[in-house]
């Protein structure tokens, strides 16, 4: 990890206290996001987006669909670099430092920060190939890869249930499982932070509530950032949240933009802003 | 109470379904037909030593080996030749480059040129392998030959399969830090393999069954030995069996049966071998 200019950057970084809104320090915050504005083909998808992630929380994002929340994620571990005609405008400082800087590597930054999709999206091989697949990307034979595969898996609170079966084709696994593997792939890379959109929206109830359980436990040593359509699941799982929507831009489309972000008890109790109480209570009374 | 469809409706259901019915049978008839006449005609003539014999002037002696082992020698040169070059296009086009009026141009062309008449390959062979490069009649352009006429096939049928990747599984091996060339290697090539090797069986055995082409770079009927090199002349079975049409004696209308039975015979065993790779590829397809 070390040697790569983002890893160099990220060691350098001091003890700078400045105090910050949300009373953090800047050497604690995670990410920075100041004045954010993504574009497809030109046209904003969202814009004027301003807020901090704080470490070993979970920050949940909510709103409309549309609203740009994927769009958001997708900035945090560059993956709208992907998407063609996507375009980045404004700051995203991670640990202090600027992500989108011409001297930062996408694919470094990528291994930094997992990310876990709405569907399950588990590679058509064994269970162990699909966690052994990230730290196979750095080395060919990563030292001790048995003993990773095993912790991460352990983890995501898989292990018992697939230890008899690593060498089975992951797709055989359900839903669930799938997911949980997923985040057990993720974890293999040893990231700082998860991006979770929608991690549970393809699940069923039980499944639902082992991702959230996973969450609470993953929070004490992982920074979680997870977009949402279930209230009671930002409200349960999350200690922050964002709240999103869509408005209309001068130019007539329609862009995504943040009402408010603060504490969950704050936006779920007692929002400051009459849109975000009527995006709770009107949809989940 | 519901009311029925009417008399005319009937009359048309009946009457569109004996055409389509008719249709459908004159294929099959036209098939059984030909399949008929040429196993009549050349089944007697069909042996191992009709495998093992170079050709001759005396119907009763010629044998089908130099051909045979020809079209191997040219279906070795369009496996070495156009697949990697192929594969490696479609790779390029569909994870790499940038969409553009450059690669739409690309693309445009590759699809006319999967249209162009085999006739036209020969004639490009002819000018650019066979004097252009001074290959002469050689089995190497003849082959290169048959290599460019099946390149758009591959490409076109190796972009299909890598497309037909679920873009979720490309994501998934990028969002974990996979530079896109690791994406490509670890995860889309393996799952896109079965379609693309079913793509490769149908184009490198439209290459066995093309004549056109080769006549124009070389392969001459009458060759009593088969390639001992790349700069060998050579012949290859559709051409053999075309020359032996051309011979006004009976004995060679059979010789010609046989040959065709033998050519439809590893024409059909590699396309069974795609439809069984192909099979295999849906039965484990993403959920
Ligand atoms: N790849 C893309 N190309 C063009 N426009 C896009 C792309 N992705 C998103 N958009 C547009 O950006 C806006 C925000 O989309 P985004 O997917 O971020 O919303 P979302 O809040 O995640 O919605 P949902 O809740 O439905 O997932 C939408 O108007 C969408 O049409
Ligand atoms: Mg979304």
């Amino acid at each position: 990890m070390t040697g790569s200019p983002l890893g160099a950057a990220v060691e350098q970084d001091g003890a700078m206290t400045v105090a910050t809104a949300s009373g953090l320090t800047t050497s604690e915050i995670v990410y920075r996001v100041n004045d954010l504005e993504v574009r497809y083909g030109g046209e904003p998808a969202v814009t004027d987006l301003t807020l901090d992630i704080a470490p070993r929380e979970i920050t949940a994002i909510i709103g409309p669909s549309g609203s740009g929340k994927s769009t958001f994620l997708r900035c945090l571990n560059r993956m709208n670099d992907l998407v063609s005609g996507a375009e980045v405008v404004g700051r995203v400082e991670y640990h202090g430092h600027d992500l989108y800087a011409p001297e930062v590597d996408a694919v470094e930054v990528r291994r930094r920060i997992g990310m876990v999709f709405q569907q399950p999206n588990p590679f058509p091989k064994s269970i162990y190939d699909n966690v052994a697949f990230g730290p196979r990307l750095r080395e060919r034979r990563p030292a001790g890869l048995a003993d990773r595969v095993e912790a991460a898996l352990t983890r995501a609170a898989l292990w018992d249930e697939v230890k008899d079966k690593l060498k089975s084709n992951a797709l055989s696994l359900s839903g669930g499982q799938q997911q949980r593997l997923c985040i057990a792939r993720a974890l293999a890379v040893e990231p700082d932070v998860i991006l979770m959109d929608e991690p549970a929206s393809a699940l069923d109830p039980i499944a639902t509530a082992r991702i959230e359980d996973l969450m609470a436990e993953l929070k004490r040593d992982y920074t979680i950032v997870i977009v949402t359509h279930n209230m009671q699941q930002a409200a349960r799982v999350s200690d922050r949240t964002a709240f999103l929507t869509t408005d209309v831009s001068p130019g007539g489309g329609r862009v995504g933009r943040l009402v408010e972000f603060d504490s969950t008890d704050v936006i779920f109790t007692a929002p400051s802003d009459a849109r975000t109480e009527g995006y709770i209570t009107g949809r989940y009374g | 109470m519901i009311s029925g469809t009417s008399r005319r409706e009937r009359a048309a259901e009946v009457a569109a379904h004996a055409v389509v019915a008719l249709a459908a049978l004159v294929g099959v008839a036209a098939l059984v037909a030909l399949l008929g006449t040429v196993l009549q005609d050349g089944l007697g003539r069909l042996s191992l030593d009709f495998l093992r014999d170079p050709p001759s002037r005396l119907p009763g002696r010629a044998g089908f080996a130099t051909a045979i082992l020809g079209t191997l020698w040219l279906m070795g040169i369009v496996i070495v030749a156009a697949l990697p070059v192929g594969i490696g296009a479609a790779i390029y086009l569909e994870e790499f480059a940038a969409t553009g009026r450059l690669t739409t141009l690309i693309e445009t062309n590759i699809a006319n040129l999967a249209g162009v008449p085999s006739i036209v390959y020969g004639i490009l062979g002819l000018a650019f392998f066979v004097r252009g490069l001074g290959l002469g009649f050689s089995v190497l352009a003849g082959g290169l030959t048959m290599s460019l006429l099946v390149l758009p096939v591959v490409v076109i049928a190796s972009r299909e399969a890598i497309r037909a990747v679920p873009p979720t599984i490309r994501n998934a091996a990028l969002a974990l830090g996979a530079t896109r060339w690791q994406a490509v290697r670890g995860q889309i090539l393996p799952a896109a393999l079965p379609g693309i090797l079913t793509g490769c069986i149908l184009a490198v055995s439209r290459a066995i069954g093309e004549t056109a082409p080769l006549l124009l770079v070389g392969a001459v009927a009458f060759v009593r030995f088969p390639p001992d090199g790349l700069g060998s002349r050579y012949t290859a079975m559709p051409v053999q069996i075309f020359s032996w049409i051309g011979r006004p004696q009976a004995g060679f209308r059979s010789l010609a049966a046989a040959g065709i039975i033998v050519l439809l015979a590893i024409l059909l065993l590699m396309n069974a071998a795609a439809v069984v790779v192909r099979n295999r590829y849906e039965r484990r397809r993403w959920s």
